[in-house]
């Protein structure tokens, strides 16, 4: 018992020192991208007309305040610096900390990305298990087409055309921006926010569906094929049944598994979905920061998605060691 | 000798695997097995002994209908007297008929070994029979609760045993039931099925020893290449000249007591199969004849596929066969 609980602690502490080592590489890479990008910052958020205008001193300033006067090294080790004592600076280009920023847009993304990620997780085994079981039937014909299709569609695509019909043609739902135009944040009702939220996250889920039915499709296949199943049929056993006992117990494992490691995948998708729908959340507030060269929030904006996807892989790992029994039972027995 | 009741009869059977050429736009047929017979009376455990790939195993996935969707199977199976369908083996397996698979993956790789021993039932009758097979085949108690990748290649071939063994069957086909076992167990389970059979069953063994199936097995099937050549009596095992194939006989000069002589070259795979008899090309005795069609005769209680079958029996009675 000692043992386990050791071994669970050097576990941890490795994953952790992973992910220390990970969250500098990426800041890194991050910093150097944006310091190495042709954008003038102060031009490009101040617009070239008004920069070519001014005043030479009120270019230093401005220079000053996106930290155009330090070398990069310096920039970055201040930045980490401040960072890791838990002050994420100021975003020059919202003019606000950095973590009001992030806390809102993440706010934002989770919701999108957490109804997209566990709708099309539920829907997309069930279909792809529904089409596993009826193999080249009916049923499987029809979802395996439909998830082709879709699998096949560009996401941006899907969003004008769910756009065109919802919100053009029916008029049922808004396009674009979480809130209506106009109003002020603290004003907008909860209906509201869901009603803005549908569209993205449909054009989200549906793209993740029709992957995740597919992969639980074939690895369906493959059981009902494997040497267990076909014992099962030889010792009497029949359709539902062989399903449950045999069939699901062995793509559940697999399936949650990657669910969970598939967190980057979502948080991809969610950049190109942001923007399209104009949705401010992290993707959309990514893209600003990148094209404005607001470093700060840039580089929070990375260091929380690489935790994000990190957790996701992290737990991923956790659910592979307690589910499956030839690693819960292969640790304890050394 | 008494005319025993017949539990299972294969007549004619042949199993086609339909292929797509990567090289041709057609399909191609793989004719793995053909005009293949068997049969297993009460009372009686027949060896089914053949070479990697004569299809010992496929015989057993067809009695059992498990073979892919691409297999076209004909042919017949007879169960009891009656002729076996589809629906009627779906009933029969796991009742009347058992399985006892060739390889240990046959078991769920994510469910405790005992819930797999009795099927998910739970009642006590069925739980205290479980312990009381493990005890006997000298599975520790503990087994019940672990996993298959937690077992040993013996002992997860003793629990597919004993799924077998569960299920009171009429018939038993054990596909290569022993290996990975030490001796002593595995001549258990031999004496075991013998017994088992002496109680009115039939079980079909399938084996690469053919010294093992000697010492428990009332007849003796030699598959080659997908076909029977010979069904013999055990006992006709006991002289060289009481064979009557070829092959039989070049399997009984490799057994260790009787010289090791092996007999050169090797079973042709099916897509290069030759003309008329699978054992044409290393048979010692091949005639111009072997090239054409090969008659099953009927000789001295057995049964042999060869144009020349030593000392063929003029009378050639149907018998107990
Ligand atoms: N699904 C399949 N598709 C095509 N050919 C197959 C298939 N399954 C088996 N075969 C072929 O059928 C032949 C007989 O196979 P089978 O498994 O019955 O052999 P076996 O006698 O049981 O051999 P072993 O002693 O190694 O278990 C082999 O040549 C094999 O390649
Ligand atoms: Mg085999």
């Amino acid at each position: 018992m000692a043992e386990e609980a050791a071994n669970v602690i050097r576990f941890l502490l490795k994953k952790m020192l992973k992910a220390a080592v990970l969250l500098a590489g990426v800041s890194i890479l991050a910093f150097a991208l944006v310091s190495l990008s042709p954008i003038d910052p102060v031009r490009a958020n101040t617009g070239t007309t008004a920069y070519l205008r001014m005043s030479p001193e009120k270019r230093a300033q401005m220079d000053s305040y996106w930290g155009k006067e330090l070398p990069a090294a310096e920039r970055y080790l201040n930045w980490a610096a401040d960072f890791v004592r838990g002050d994420m600076g100021m975003s020059q280009k919202y003019n606000r900390p950095v973590a009001e920023v992030i806390s809102e847009k993440a706010g934002n993304s989770l919701a999108l990305m957490g109804t997209a990620w566990v709708c099309s997780g539920i829907l997309g085994f069930i279909l792809g298990a529904v089409a596993g079981c009826f193999r080249d039937r009916r049923p499987d014909k029809v979802i395996r087409g439909g998830a082709l299709l879709l699998a096949a569609t560009p996401s941006f695509w899907l969003a004008l055309l769910l756009i065109m019909v919802f919100s053009v043609w029916l008029r049922w739902l808004p396009f674009g921006m979480n809130i209506p135009i106009g109003v002020s944040h603290s004003e907008v009702g909860i209906a509201d926010r869901i009603a803005h939220l549908i569209l993205p996250a449909l054009t989200l889920s549906l793209t993740k569906t029709a992957d995740i039915t597919l992969h639980t499709r074939q690895k369906m296949l493959d059981i009902m094929e494997s040497d267990y199943v076909l014992f099962a049929r030889a010792r009497g056993e029949r359709g539902s049944r062989i399903v449950r006992r045999h069939a699901l117990r062995n793509i559940l494992l697999p399936a949650i598994t990657l669910q969970f490691s598939s967190v980057s995948r979502i948080f991809g998708g969610s950049v190109l979905v942001e923007q399209v729908f104009s949705y401010p959340g992290l993707g959309q507030a990514a893209v600003d920061a990148g094209l404005g060269s607001d470093v700060s929030l840039l580089l929070a904006i990375t260091v929380f998605s690489a935790l994000l996807v990190f957790t996701g892989n992290l737990i991923a790992d956790l659910l592979y060691g307690i589910a499956d029994p030839q690693i819960r039972r292969g640790r304890s027995h050394g | 000798m008494k005319e025993k009741q017949k539990i299972i009869e294969i007549s004619g059977l042949s199993v086609t695997f339909e292929q797509y050429d990567p090289h041709s736009p057609r399909r191609v047929n793989l004719p793995v097995i053909s005009d293949l017979n068997v049969s297993v009376h009460a009372g009686e455990i027949v060896a089914v002994v053949g070479s990697s790939g004569s299809g010992k195993s496929l015989l057993a996935h067809a009695i059992f209908d498990l073979l892919p969707a691409n297999a076209k199977v004909g042919g017949n199976i007879y169960y009891l007297g009656e002729e076996m369908r589809r629906e009627r083996i779906r009933e029969l397996r796991g009742r009347e008929i058992a399985l006892i698979p060739q390889g240990t993956g046959a078991l769920n790789p994510l469910m405790k070994t005992g819930r797999q021993i009795t099927n998910g039932r739970k009642d006590d009758a069925c739980v205290g029979e479980m312990r009381n097979l493990m005890r006997q085949y000298g599975l520790p108690r503990n087994v019940e609760k672990k996993y298959p990748f937690e077992l040993s290649g013996g002992m997860a071939r003793r629990v597919l045993l004993l799924t077998a063994l569960m299920s009171h069957p009429k018939l038993i086909v054990a596909d290569e039931p022993t290996p990975g076992m030490e001796e002593s167990l595995a001549g258990q389970v031999l004496a075991d099925f013998r017994n088992y059979a002496d109680q009115g069953n039939g079980v079909l063994l399938i084996t690469h020893d053919l010294r093992a199936a000697l010492g428990v097995a009332d007849r003796i099937a030699v598959f080659y290449a997908g076909t029977t050549l010979e069904e013999a009596a055990a006992s006709d095992f006991d002289r060289e000249n009481l064979l009557r194939h070829p092959y039989t006989r070049a399997l009984w000069r490799a057994m260790p007591e009787h010289g090791f002589a092996v007999v050169s070259g090797s079973q042709p795979y099916v897509k290069d199969l030759p003309e008329g008899c699978p054992f044409g090309p290393r048979c010692p005795d091949k005639s111009p004849a072997c090239a054409g069609e090969i008659p099953v005769r009927s000789v001295r209680g057995g049964r042999v596929r060869c144009v020349c079958p030593g000392e063929e029996e003029k009378r050639g009675e149907p018998d107990g066969m």
